[in-house]
């Protein structure tokens, strides 16, 4: 990567690395709860991550952002929902492919429609706007009676990604009439049912790999979207659009094009958030759970690859450790928000690449 | 037709509408004079409410009580601006909406550890318990005098911004701040001053509403939102805005609430109605502003820029 | 590259940190809202814990017991993290608490997932009941559509035959509206499901305006938390005290009558509700509980504290039988079954649901001998009563 030394790098492999242990390691030294205090810290970590892409590359502020966690977390709910408890059968599924196939789809479609209207505007507007479209997502996700509205709804298993077994249907099978040919004797073709490994998502530690094995796919595509010839248009643009104009580029495209992306990757971590906690609520989408990302995004560091997995590894440890110290931990916790925009410019990884430049 | 239900809504919709703009017209002055989003505005609103509650239970008069609670607004709003806002004046607006929201989050606790959880109920004095009839109409005192109120501090607003020297100079600010600066304006005064406004206007909103609900921790949270839905229709800077789109706003708000499930229920069965209805009048007002910011960003009555 | 050394440095080191061992042979959990508003019943009930632990000696089956509490912040995903921590991190023996029934859906599972015993000491969802009934559940509360069955009882018996009723439209909200609907036997005059969540509604006077219109004879509402002194103020200064009688449902109890006579809302002496218990329930062990609890805490207990109380005394029961033997979860949930404890409701029966079969009273709003508001028993409504779901419940 251009202008990335080579220390830069190891540090952020070391960084990676050390997540991805030390649950295992605590696990083998009898404390299982960790697990699941990394798994939560690295699907935070994919949604800061999209969000990064927005604000780093294209200069756009969402903060709206969570509402495609919530989207992207009903596409599991609702389909595991009907099929343990009837209804909907076109919607019905505990197929993982179906959750993230209808995830997807709706995050990318929301994301075109309201992003079309938002990126008309810029600045304040763009945040506040980007803001109303989630607390419509929110009201309407309150307004679903059917899934619980603001008490959530339970997901009762977690995404299943067997696949099915494949052999060749019959002629009888899709309703034809079988016919009396002259035989030719074939024998029936029957391939042997293929299905994966019999590891599912349920076990704990296979869900972290799964969940850590994304984190580096987006954090690969952020990177080749960021030193692609795309992400340069986005940036020129961010930091001059007049410019990009007269050569004759419309950012406009540019920009809808990454919000997309940005949400399908937030629908993304959505998906993996229902099947970690078992459970989706409207509550997902607040506009204070937008602004939490923001934060992490913010104090890891808005430029670097890596902030925002930073970012989300100190929200949630802070989170656990305060919380333990005190039921007032809020207090504290809005106090280094401050502090942190107050005075650390560029994050935390700004602030010691600084320290280590004096 | 029920005339005294819909005169009663009307009323309602007023009260709430004064409501959202005195909490709204802090918000576009600092928005536009300073270029700063606020959302520690809505802990104001929050600290209005419990100083009041407190003093009027400390010295058993409500009338002390919103003395007490102007002057402590005020003077934390100073300690406020002095210590943490007037850093972030600079600031893009991200960092100005992370670092308040910080804010807020040190004022709830911060409530929590001084009056624990359960809040405050201010109790009013008795000649405003009543009701005051009008015909068919019975309206509770209060209420009417929240209005009075609110209208009255409106006026007064108005008559500041746009008779007086010093509401010249907001204008100015809210038009084009580095001229002011040129012209040898103490804008650090200015700032500073427009903000306390601001913060006090707020707590007097928290302390009118507190009465009739309670003063209760993160009170402000939620209605700053709509504070900000208020400004952003009305124009950022312009008070005349904040007016007529926060009664805008309150009047949508509670004639949703209070007719949509009926008009709802002509097209389809009761229980949808009543399971819609508060859904929709909820996201109405935000695809108000959605709209706002498509159709004309720059509100309905913008500021001149000069 | 040093901010990422630091970093991982900081997270490894972070999760060296040891926990402290506790010393306890027996640990229970207790999940309830410590923080944000809902504070003020979480609050109750970690007291009436305190209170039953203070009186336990801290043993149980002559073994030393804690109770480790965590805050669920009034939102079930932090519920079911506490929930998680508990269980995983802690290792506790049983889990209880659980005010909201949100939180307890969302919680649940992570407990009867690892075997252990989840009790139930005030949310009472109609699933948990019916059809999603686990062996592993006990409730020492009530279930949800009960109290307001109770109250349309109520309203049966005190003549009302048109009725208003207004609530918050949320799942509770819900299930109290169509509890009442269950039992009441005359009209409804007008339902209003009102905005809830965190941007709840507060200002009730458009539906109290018609309240007002529609003539109804009774006024029944749910509205829980700071919702209620909202609405009680504005009942009262709308002048409808002497117009619509009200009844209310979880909506006035110890915790909101003190800061009610502080704002002086006399509107609401005389309104009666319904409730499982109340604090002048006439049997031996709730009239030390009261007087105990207001000894210690300068005020009187409410439901929830009443039914934490219980919850502790339960599982004591439990430890007593089995000698703080609670490995068998089998025998442990035997134990729990056979309820044999002092409840402050009298005599405690659990039904096939593990939900109780217990009376339900009439309460109104009166002052004591030193003038301080509390409730008063009027009469009993249901004697014995079982939640409708339990016919659901395969158990």
């Amino acid at each position: 990567m251009k202008g990335v030394s080579t220390i830069h790098r190891m540090g952020g492999g070391l960084l990676l690395l050390v997540i991805l242990l030390t649950p295992f390691i605590m696990l083998w030294l009898g404390k299982p709860f960790w697990l699941d205090i990394f798994t939560r810290l690295v699907i935070l970590a994919i949604a800061a991550s999209s969000l990064s892409l927005l604000l780093s590359v294209a200069g756009l502020a969402s903060f709206g952002h969570a509402a495609y966690i919530g989207l992207g977390a009903y596409a599991v709910g609702i389909p595991v929902y009907y099929e343990t408890y009837g209804g909907a059968p076109w919607l019905a599924s505990y197929s993982g492919w179906w959750h993230l196939l209808l995830g997807v789809s709706v995050c990318a479609l929301f994301a075109l429609v309201t992003g079309a209207i938002s990126l008309r505007t810029k600045g304040v507007h763009f945040i506040m706007i980007t803001m109303a479209f989630s607390q419509m997502i929110l009201y309407l996700l309150v307004g679903l009676e059917e899934f619980g509205g603001d008490d959530g709804l339970s997901v009762d298993l977690r995404s299943d990604f067997s696949l099915p077994d494949l052999s060749l249907p019959s002629a009888e099978s899709f309703g034809f009439p079988s016919l009396n040919l002259p035989s030719l004797n074939l024998p029936p073709v029957n391939l042997p049912p293929v299905s994966l490994p019999p590891v599912s998502l349920e076990e704990p530690w296979v869900f972290y790999l799964v969940c850590f094995a994304l984190l580096l796919l987006v954090l690969f595509i952020v990177s080749k979207v960021k030193h692609s010839h795309f992400g340069r248009v986005l940036q020129a643009a961010r930091q001059n659009e007049q410019r990009v104009r007269a050569l004759g580029i419309n950012p406009y495209r540019y920009r809808l094009l990454v919000f997309v992306v940005a949400g399908v990757f937030a629908g993304l971590s959505g998906f993996l958030f229902a099947n970690y906690a078992y459970f989706v609520s409207p509550s997902m989408v607040e506009w204070t759970r937008s602004g939490e990302l923001m934060f992490m995004v913010i104090l890891g560091g808005v430029s670097s690859l890596l902030g925002p997995v930073v970012g989300a590894s100190v929200f949630v440890l802070l989170e656990h450790f305060l919380s333990r110290l005190t039921v007032f931990w809020h207090l504290p916790f809005g106090l280094l928000l401050l502090m942190v925009v107050l005075f650390g410019r560029g994050g935390i990884i700004g602030m010691l690449k600084r320290d280590s430049q004096q | 037709m029920d005339w005294v239900l819909v005169l009663t809504q009307a009323l309602n919709g007023l009260q709430l509408g004064i409501l959202l703009f005195l909490l709204s017209a802090g918000l576009t002055l600092t928005f536009g004079i300073m270029d700063l989003i606020n959302l520690a505005h809505a802990s104001f609103f929050m600290l209005g409410a419990f100083v009041c509650a407190w003093a009027t239970l400390y010295f058993d008069s409500f009338l002390i009580g919103i003395v007490c609670a102007v002057l402590g607004t005020a003077l934390l709003a100073f300690v406020v601006e002095k210590s943490v806002i007037s850093h972030l004046y600079v600031r893009d607006h991200l960092d100005q909406l992370l670092a308040t929201f910080g804010l807020i989050l040190i004022a709830d606790t911060g409530v929590h550890l001084i009056w624990g959880p359960a809040g405050l109920a201010i109790p009013l004095p008795e000649p405003l318990q009543g009701q005051v009839r009008m015909g068919e109409l019975v309206v509770p005192a209060y209420r009417l005098l929240i209005i009075g109120v609110g209208l009255f501090i409106a006026a007064s607003l108005y008559w500041l911004v746009n008779k007086t020297r010093a509401g010249m100079l907001i204008r100015a600010g809210a038009s084009n701040r580095q001229m002011l600066s040129t012209l040898g304006i103490n804008v650090q005064l200015l700032f500073t001053s427009v903000f306390i406004l601001g913060a006090v206007l707020a707590g007097l909103g928290g302390l009118l509403i507190a009465p009739i609900t309670e003063a209760s921790i993160g009170m402000g949270n939620d209605i700053i939102i709509t504070a900000f839905v208020v400004i952003i229709i009305g124009g950022i800077g312009s008070i005349k805005g904040a007016f007529v789109a926060a009664l805008l706003i309150g009047f949508i708000d509670t004639f949703g609430r209070a007719f949509l499930d009926s008009i709802f229920a002509l097209f389809m069965s009761v229980d949808a109605a009543e399971t819609a209805a508060p859904a929709v009048s909820a996201i109405l007002v935000y695809l108000l502003m959605a709209l706002v910011l498509v159709w004309r960003p720059q509100g309905l009555f913008p500021p001149k820029l000069r | 590259m040093k901010t990422n050394f630091l970093i991982s440095a900081a997270i490894a080191s972070c999760a060296a940190m040891p926990i402290l061992a506790t010393a306890a042979d027996l640990k229970i959990g207790f999940v309830t809202t410590l923080t944000t508003g809902g504070a003020v019943i979480g609050n109750d009930m970690r007291d009436a814990v305190n209170l039953a632990v203070e009186q336990l000696d801290s043993t149980m089956g002559g073994k030393s017991f804690e109770i480790i509490f965590e805050d669920d912040g009034f939102k079930p995903e932090i519920g079911k993290q506490a929930t998680e921590k508990l269980v995983k991190e802690d290792n506790v023996d049983i889990v209880a608490g659980y005010i909201w029934s949100n939180v307890l859906m969302a919680s649940y599972k992570s407990v009867t997932r690892a075997n252990k015993i989840i009790i139930s000491a005030n949310a009472g969802p109609s699933a948990i009941a019916g059809k999603l009934c686990h062996e592993n559940f006990f409730s020492t509360s009530w279930q949800n559509d009960q109290t307001p069955m109770a109250m349309g009882e109520l309203l049966n018996a005190r003549g009302v035959e048109s009725l208003y009723m207004m609530a918050p439209n949320y799942a509770a909200g819900k299930d109290m509206v169509s509890g009442v609907e269950r039992t009441f036997k005359g009209e409804f005059v007008g339902k209003d499901l009102t905005k809830w969540g965190a941007d709840a509604q507060l200002d009730f006077s458009a539906e109290l305006a018609k309240a007002k219109a529609s003539g109804a004879d009774g006024l029944a509402v749910f509205y829980p938390g700071k919702a209620g002194g909202a609405f009680i103020k504005q009942y009262q200064q709308a002048g409808l005290s002497d117009v619509l009688p009200l009844y209310t449902i979880f909506t006035v109890d110890s915790l909101s009558l003190p800061k009610l006579q502080e704002a002086k809302m006399d509107g609401i002496l005389g309104s009666e509700m319904s409730m499982f218990w109340g604090p002048d329930l006439d049997n031996p062990s709730n009239q030390q509980f009261v007087e105990a609890f207001k000894e210690k805490y300068d005020r009187y207990p409410s439901h929830y504290a009443a039914q934490s109380y219980d919850a502790i005394n339960l599982i004591a029961s439990a430890a007593n039988a089995l000698d703080g033997d609670f490995s068998d979860t089998e025998k442990l949930r035997e134990a729990l079954m056979k309820a044999e404890f002092d409840s402050v409701r009298g005599d405690f029966e659990f039904g096939n649901n593990h939900m109780p079969i217990q009376n339900f009273y009439a309460r109104k709003v009166v002052a004591d001998d030193n003038g301080d508001w509390t409730t008063s028993i009027t009469k009993t409504v249901f004697e014995s009563h079982q939640d409708v779901y339990a016919a659901d419940c395969k158990l």
